[in-house]
């Protein structure tokens, strides 16, 4: 009971895509078939894993812009490299994470030791990253390896690839997020930086250490982006910055740091995702759908906030 | 003589060319209660700040066990066994308070942090009288007193050669003060040395071995306890007495003064049960008893900041049930709060003394404009004046003030909404001795002029001296009401734990 009552906004979030995704089921024309759970899935694991990139640089009290042109250059530099033998397309894998790494590195010592806001320094770096993927493949095209992909965005038994996937990504990043010294001392980076310095906490090495994992799991994403696509394109950047943002929020993660879980950002991602696919189903004209998309989004978010009704002393409305 | 634990040789200080420690040789022993005394700007914060390793000398060195150390961080001085408590309170308020502690000093097992530090860290608030507080609850919903006590905890779970304590027991209850000095004492047997500033000259009394006096950034005297006569040490400090710290109480207003604050039967969410009390114009009542009793609630129910309060509250004869702050502070009702924590609730740290001081003003007039017109920018600086504020500029940020300051311009922007009632919150919390006598007379010269004022106070000496009247809190209820003679440290502790009046009758 306790532990339902201080992960309320989390079971809140739950509750709300249970809902969202038994109406998507009733009105999808295919209805519940292993066919139109993998494609959500798929869809849901490119935009879940987007967010938790955005989460871990929103946890240490960051907002991270180059989250979409990350994923955008690592999946040209994969649309170049899974290819080949299996020891080649590992040592593509392996190259676009560590280039999806530097990349957050990269911001991480921006706003560490540059000592520049976050978000003019990822807005920087990430029109950079956003060069570079131009530079890389000017217009949409390359391949990746065709066997690896059936692997990983169809279903194994009837549950998706993707799915799996991204239980074992929750799962992996549990335990040490919560329990390990370095975990720990991200939240108390975001919960408040001077009482982590006050309390011994290398601070330094918290931060950098988010936004690395940020940008190896925007390289995640970047690599299943191929997977699903086939191809690099240099143009998918913008949609997944925001959405990754939005997904956050929606998935209970405080912009002001310290508070939530990757669990949190992926179900914001998923409720995002079946948001719009609603939409598509629903039978609105396509130029009313981005409205009812913010008007669902909107009321999602003040659902989360439906806590702040019951308080009985104001003060606590703004802690 | 073996060498100190800890030794400063003629170290200074500035900040900005404003000396803040000046040459000062300094030795801490091990197995010492060693306190330090000295008003606000006499370097006790640089000194403890330069020991914990959050700033450096400018000149001279720290030796620690007879080596020259640099204590470039928090981190680095833990590492030479320095830990610090500070004021300021330094837990990550979405942690979990069993994560604040550990974090202090993680200690691992394949990786993750073992399970037996969280045991140990539960032992550790155990042992302080914290039974009460879970690992598991945030630390941002603790009460003040409740985070002061995970503080030290936290402090004690690194297992310090050098303990700091900055105004460690400042929010703390008496019972609790007693359990954590009993700590104190065995960690001085275990070999600590101890550091203790506190503005309680009875804490200094009861716990320390050794007194060090600094003035002006200099250290004047160290001696120990009980070789010189509180008088002298004060003396020592500022060069006042005693009986200067509490103005004279004037005639006790009698029962033809009117009632400007009349609260009855008042309730609200079981923390506060049929509270009825009363203040008349020109009065001082105090709220006593043990800390979450009830008084800081009452302060906020009349106030306006709790949602579903029952019961009647009229100021000046009219019923002001269900305001809110906003139409609390209004001329019509004229109500003032200053808060507990003045960091968070009563200023806006990052801006100016005049902004925080214009603040109050807000929206009792259209846009603060016509203010301007009636002079009131010339009655805040009458208003400075008269509480004689110590700031460089009206421009500078507010955070750049001592704490005794801080409070003073909290007081101030309130005073210059003119109110009928004052309602203060512990004001004068980890204030030193000089800024508290200033805002004891500041206050009941408001009481002369006619100023109804509540004051909610963890100090019994303030209650004491300063108060015509005291309600007793214990449990949400007002136990009881002491005047005049009945108003004796003994009658005081003995209703703060609600026995019956027998423990008053000896005094």
């Amino acid at each position: 009971m306790n532990l339902l009552r201080r992960n309320r906004s989390l079971a809140i979030t739950i509750v709300a895509l249970a809902v969202l995704f038994a109406v998507f089921i009733a009105i999808h024309p295919r209805g519940f078939s292993t066919y139109v759970i993998t494609i959500w899935f798929n869809q849901g694991t490119l935009l879940g894993l987007a967010a938790i990139a955005q989460f871990f640089v929103v946890l240490v009290r960051g907002v991270d812009l180059s989250v979409g042109p990350t994923i955008a250059l690592t999946n040209v530099v994969a649309s170049y490299l899974l290819l080949g033998s299996p020891g080649a397309i590992t040592f593509g894998i392996i190259a676009v994470l560590l280039v999806g790494t530097l990349c957050g590195l990269a911001n991480g010592v921006a706003v560490v030791y540059g000592r520049i806001q976050p978000i003019v320094a990822t807005l920087a770096t990430g029109g950079m990253i956003s060069g570079l993927a131009l530079l890389l493949r000017p217009t949409p095209g390359g391949s990746v390896d065709e066997a690896l992909s059936d692997a990983l965005t169809y279903d194994i038994h009837g549950v998706p690839a993707s799915a799996i996937m991204l239980l074992v990504v929750l799962l992996v990043l549990h335990i040490p997020l919560r329990r390990s010294p370095l975990g720990l001392a991200m939240y108390a980076v975001g919960s408040s930086e001077q009482s982590a310095y006050m309390t011994g906490v290398r601070v330094t090495r918290a931060k950098l250490a988010a936004y690395g994992a940020s940008g190896t799991f925007a390289a995640l994403a970047g690599l299943y982006v191929s997977m699903v696509t086939l191809t690099g394109d240099p143009g998918i950047g913008p949609a997944y910055t925001l959405n990754s943002i939005a997904a956050v929020v929606l998935g209970g993660i405080a912009l002001s740091g310290g508070v939530g879980s990757p669990l949190g950002a992926v179900v914001g991602a998923l409720i995002l995702k079946t948001i719009s696919s609603l939409m598509f189903f629903s039978g609105l004209p396509p130029l009313a759908q981005p409205f009812f998309e913010g008007l669902v989004l909107a009321l999602a978010i003040v659902l989360g906030a439906f806590g702040m009704i019951n308080v009985r002393n104001r003060l606590e409305l703004f802690r | 003589m073996t060498e100190p634990l800890v030794r400063l040789k003629s170290v200074s200080k500035s900040y900005g060319g404003v000396p803040a420690l000046t040459d000062v040789d300094f030795n801490c022993e091990a197995g010492l209660i060693h306190a330090i005394l000295g008003e606000n700007g006499a370097g006790k914060s640089t000194l403890m700040k330069l020991l914990a390793g959050v700033i450096q000398p400018d000149t001279g060195e720290i030796l620690v066990s007879g080596e020259a150390a640099r204590l470039t961080s928090p981190r680095e001085a833990a590492r030479h066994g320095m830990v610090c408590m500070f004021q300021e309170l330094s837990l990550m308020p979405h942690l979990s308070v069993g994560d604040n502690i550990v974090i202090s000093a993680p200690r691992t097992r394949f990786g993750l942090l073992h399970p037996a530090a969280y045991d140990d860290a539960r032992a550790m608030l155990d042992r302080i009288g914290a039974t009460g507080i879970s690992l598991s609850a945030r630390a941002s919903e603790l009460s003040l007193a409740e985070r002061q006590l995970v503080e030290i905890a936290k402090a004690l779970f690194r297992k310090p050669r050098l303990l700091i304590l900055d105004e460690a027991t400042s929010a703390l209850t008496r019972k609790h003060v007693e359990t954590i000095f009993d700590v104190l004492r065995d960690l001085k047997r275990q070999g600590v040395a101890i550091l203790f500033i506190s503005h309680r000259m009875h804490e200094v009394d009861a716990i320390a071995d050794r007194i060090s006096v600094f003035r002006n950034g200099r250290h004047i005297d160290t001696f120990d306890v009980g070789t010189r006569s509180p008088n002298e040490v004060i003396n020592l400090m500022i060069g006042r007495s005693l009986e200067e710290l509490f103005p004279a109480r004037a005639a006790t207003p009698n029962k033809d003064t009117p009632v400007v604050l009349d609260v009855s039967d008042l309730s609200w969410n079981g923390q506060l049960l049929d509270v009825r009390m009363h203040v008349r114009k020109g009065e001082v009542v105090g709220l006593g008893g043990l800390d979450g009793q009830g008084q800081q609630y009452l302060m906020h129910a009349v106030f306006g900041v709790l949602r579903g309060v029952s019961g009647r509250v009229e100021v000046n004869g009219k019923q002001i049930s269900g305001v809110l702050p906003s139409q609390a502070k209004q001329a019509e009702i004229g109500l003032a709060l200053v808060p507990e924590d003045r960091k968070t609730e009563g200023l806006i740290l990052g801006m100016s003394i005049a902004e925080n001081l214009r603040l109050a003003a807000l929206g009792r007039v259209p846009f603060g404009i016509l203010d301007i017109e009636n002079g009131s920018e010339a009655r805040i600086r009458q208003l400075i004046d008269r509480l004689s504020l110590t700031y460089g500029s009206l421009e500078s940020p507010v955070a750049a003030l001592s704490g005794g300051n801080q409070q003073k311009v909290v007081i101030a922007k309130w005073l210059a909404l003119s109110p009928r009632c004052l309602l203060l919150m512990d004001p004068t919390r980890g204030i030193d001795l000089p800024t508290k006598a200033q805002i004891y007379r500041l206050l009941r010269e408001l009481a002369r002029e006619g100023l109804a004022i509540v004051l909610q106070s963890t100090d019994y000496e303030e209650l004491i001296h300063l108060c015509d009247r005291v309600y007793v809190f214990y449990g949400g209820r007002i136990v009881r009401e002491l005047t005049g003679d009945q108003l004796t440290p003994n009658a005081l502790i003995a209703a703060s734990m609600n026995l019956p009046n027998s423990a008053s009758a000896h005094s």
